[in-house]
């Protein structure tokens, strides 16, 4: 047997005083951790295959369970972390790229934690929001300024490009199915609805049973085209077309064979067990003048009844793109942040490409103001919105609405493993194993959708409400109301705010 | 010291006004002595005066009132206007000495009329050429500062209480349909007589009571849409967001309020005031002008050619009152501006945060 040059990440540490030997670990975990062994009448595990999900932890009865950082410990060395020893290991026995999922979890920096928000004080009174009215609904698309009077002398509803209405400016972002269970589309249906807010197909097509959930839904319209059709374009809401993602940005996406069962299968019209494979670019768009015929296929197709989505990852060039874009017929310009979580990404592109969403959302704001074309367009972002707060900046700096992923999952249950890619979600999320998907149970999932997201929309409304504002469109783009703390003066410039301790 | 433009400075203030429905003209002596009533609302850092109908000679001219920093600036800007208007008449603007009024500017006056011939080559409407040429001074020319642009009409403004403004420019000698005026209150001290109100474009005038938290966002529209936020101003901002609804874009005051102080979606959903078709409109307001809304507290009298208009933001978080008697409306910060000079009003009334006071004049 060829030797093991990579320790175990974790230690999974059991208070045999407590444990009582139920086994729920061992039916629970699909690592396969955990086992009985009846001669020495224990629970035993074999750790190296344990990828801290919590699930075990989380179910144990009588909280027997933790799971450690393993604190065996290559020897120190600065410049070769013990990850990058770990992967060199890895490629070196299988000579394979790495994967991994969910975000970029490197130490790059996190803006958000960088800008304060403003708050009245004398001058302009705060506004309580249990008292007054709190407003945050938000309108998606392209803004008319046409006005015209009817022989009453009324104003005329003229032009009116395809608008979204959201209740609150927070949108679930796109998640295919495949890439996640069948019971995570159907929390993240219901509680759109619920919710007045929109969620995204991903490029993994509409199943069956959530049509009805239509105006609820942003379908999209990926490289790969699978599960685009005629029905599946006129049930959503809107339609997204995904160039990029803020994970990948520049690669397309494989959805392994052994996922693609019978429903999966039907759901993106392709055959059962073949891989999902999605092409880099769109071998139709090599080209801005190839996004405008897209973009007007799909409206020509929907009879210009639905905004039309175009979602890009946050790259160097990304206000340029974004003006490119802008210009190209799109009703809504979606940008997805480095951060940005993933069902599955090389580990080298997820870690290293791309640029930070706060930048990239603060020059594309700019970059539409300048030309003149910022009503154009909405501007949503995603990778990473963690929290209100963050939302809250988002907006701040321009942002029309935000789009959450991971912040969803974790609603869900999910504890960021970050080991999607496997298929082996003990959470009943990103998996399609019928014995663990069922650990999901959509009806307890939408309502902690509903809430995470109701639970925002208060912070929200508290924190507008403190800097003196009763409605979210005087957030927009408001920069007045944010200043940073312990950025250097190239990072304020492009952010386009002061230094805390600036006066107004 | 900062000074306007260079640094935000918000304000409270007074403000008060009042119009003839009949264009009867009324000295601007009463305006003065209306808002000199509230003057622990002003605290002498800014007062000022817009008067209508008060150039009838000349009322078909192009009025423009005109700060100077010195002698080579006005060079300059003499070049600049007779370059682009005929000058029908230009002198200083008679003040007398006050001792409430400090160091002041070189303040010119010019009557003109536009040069047809670039009219012409510019392709412009007579009124967006001089509100580009007037944006183009304050814009262009440092120490040069066109603080009023309307014909038969003109903005009076200084560093002061605004009592002591009006004395100082002798508004007693001038008649207007209509006056409004504010003092100012400003949470810094700019010392820079283009700070204070009235804050005019054209013929619009703004005096405006308030802190709005929505200027970034105001500002970033208007600026998009060729406006340049010299002064960093709220007044200056919603000056400009009248100047696009109303002038560039057609919209009817009316609807430019509901814009700026949109009923809020519960009232617009539910109320029963509304029918289905206003409904409609509203939501097409809110839908298409959100970058327009301005929250925070504001109280603000637009004077334009033909009338005037008031309003409160939506939650009224700033006194206002109006009352009316002999085809002459009042609207001020507090009653007693108007019982100042209307002693017998029957009722002073408060319009609901949003809901414009719109008079015009009878033709």
């Amino acid at each position: 047997m060829a030797i093991n040059y990579i320790p175990a990440n974790f230690d999974v540490v059991r208070d045999h005083t407590r444990c009582i030997k139920c086994r729920v670990c061992e039916r629970q975990c699909s690592n396969e951790v955990h086992y009985y062994d009846e001669e020495l009448d224990t629970m035993l595990c074999n750790e190296t295959d344990c990828v801290d999900c919590q699930r075990c932890v989380s179910l144990c009865p009588t909280k027997a369970l933790k799971i450690l950082p393993n604190e065996n410990r290559f020897r120190k060395n600065v410049n070769w972390r013990q990850q990058l020893m770990v992967e060199a290991y890895k490629q070196a026995e299988t000579g394979g790229i790495l994967l991994s999922a969910m975000g970029n979890p490197e130490e790059f920096p996190i803006y958000w934690d960088k800008l304060l928000l403003n708050a009245s004080q004398v001058t302009n009174p705060s506004i309580d929001p249990l008292r007054e009215p709190m407003e945050t609904r938000v309108f998606l698309g392209k803004k008319s300024n046409e006005v015209k009077y009817d022989s009453e002398g009324d104003l005329v509803l003229s032009n009116t490009a395809p608008h979204l209405e959201l209740s609150t400016p927070i949108m679930f972002s796109a998640m295919s199915y495949g890439s996640i269970s069948y019971n995570a589309h159907a929390s993240l249906a219901k509680a759109s609805k619920e919710l007045g807010i929109f969620y995204n197909t991903g490029e993994g097509g509409l199943h069956k049973d959530f049509y009805e959930y239509g105006p609820n839904t942003i379908v999209q319209v990926a490289s790969g085209r699978f599960g685009v059709h005629k029905d599946y374009l006129d049930t959503g809401a809107a339609i997204e077309i995904k160039i990029g993602q803020g994970a990948k940005p520049g690669i397309g996406g494989h959805l392994p064979g052994a996922k693609i069962l019978e429903d999966v299968s039907r759901t993106r019209m392709i055959p059962m067990g073949t891989d999902a494979i999605s092409p880099a670019p769109h071998h139709d768009i090599y080209s801005i003048e190839d996004l405008r015929q897209l973009v007007l296929s799909l409206k020509e197709a929907t009879e210009y009844k639905k905004p039309v989505i175009v979602k890009i990852a946050a790259v160097h060039n990304v206000a340029a793109i974004a003006s490119g874009v802008a210009r190209s017929g799109a009703d809504i310009i979606a940008i997805d942040g480095f951060r940005g979580g993933t069902g599955a990404a090389p580990t080298r592109i997820r870690d290293n490409v791309g640029i930070p969403i706060e930048l990239a959302l603060a020059q594309a704001d700019f970059r539409l103001r300048e030309e003149g074309i910022r009503d154009n367009v909405s501007l949503v972002v995603g990778g990473s919105i963690r929290c209100s707060t963050d939302a809250v900046k988002a907006v701040a700096l321009g942002a029309d609405a935000v789009y959450i992923g991971t912040a969803a999952l974790l609603a869900l249950g999910c504890h960021l493993c970050r080991d999607c890619q496997r298929g082996l979600c003990n959470w009943g999320i990103a998996t399609q194993k019928p014995e663990l998907v069922k650990r999901l149970n959509p009806e307890i999932g939408y309502k902690r959708l509903v809430n995470i997201v109701h639970a925002w929309d208060h912070e929200i409304k508290e924190l507008m409400g403190g800097m003196g504002i009763n409605s979210i469109e005087a957030l927009r783009g408001n920069r007045l109301m944010l200043r940073g703390v312990g950025l250097n003066e190239v990072e304020l410039e492009l952010l386009g705010v002061k230094h805390a301790g600036t006066a107004i | 010291m900062l000074k306007e433009g260079q640094v935000r400075i918000p304000s409270g203030c007074a403000i008060s006004g009042f119009i003839n429905r009949n264009g009867e003209r009324r000295s601007g002596a009463d305006i003065v002595t209306s808002i000199s009533y509230m003057k622990e609302r002003s605290n002498g850092l800014g007062g000022g005066f817009a008067g209508y109908g008060i150039y009838p000679e000349y009322a078909d001219k192009y009025a423009f009132h005109v700060f100077y920093d010195d002698e080579a600036t006005r060079k300059v800007g003499d070049d600049f206007i007779s370059e682009h208007f005929e000058v029908v008449d230009c002198s200083t603007i008679p003040v007398r000495e006050h001792p409430g009024i400090g160091k002041a500017p070189l303040i010119w006056r010019y009557f003109v009329d536009c040069r047809t011939s670039k009219l012409k080559s510019n392709q412009l409407d007579e009124r967006e050429y001089v509100a580009q040429c007037v944006t183009s001074i304050n814009h262009n020319i440092d120490g040069a500062y066109v603080f009023s642009s309307g014909k038969n009409m003109g903005v009076f403004k200084a560093v002061g209480y605004p009592e002591d403004v009006g004395e100082y420019y002798k508004l007693e000698e001038y008649k207007g349909h209509c006056w409004t005026a504010h003092g100012r209150y400003p949470t810094n001290t700019p010392g820079w007589w283009g700070g204070a109100h009235p804050f005019a474009m054209l013929d619009y005038t703004i005096v405006h009571n308030g802190e709005i938290s929505s200027y970034a966002v105001n500002r970033n529209f208007v600026e998009m849409h060729g406006y340049h936020c010299d002064l960093l101003t709220d007044t200056e901002a919603i000056t400009y967001i009248f100047d696009y609804l109303n002038r560039k874009l057609g919209m009817k005051l009316e609807d430019a309020a509901k814009v700026i102080a949109s009923p809020f979606w519960s009232e617009i959903e539910s109320s029963a005031k509304y029918t289905e078709k206003e409904r409609g409109i509203l939501r097409y307001i809110r839908a298409n002008f959100p970058s327009l809304l301005v929250t925070g507290p504001f109280s603000i009298m637009l004077g334009f050619e033909g009338g005037f208009m008031a309003l409160n933001d939506r939650l009224k978080l700033r006194s206002m009152v109006y009352a009316e008697k002999d085809d002459t409306v009042y609207v001020a910060s507090e009653e007693c501006a108007i019982r100042a000079i209307c002693p017998d009003i029957d009722g002073v009334l408060s319009p609901r945060g949003g809901e414009p006071i719109i008079v015009r004049l009878n033709k």
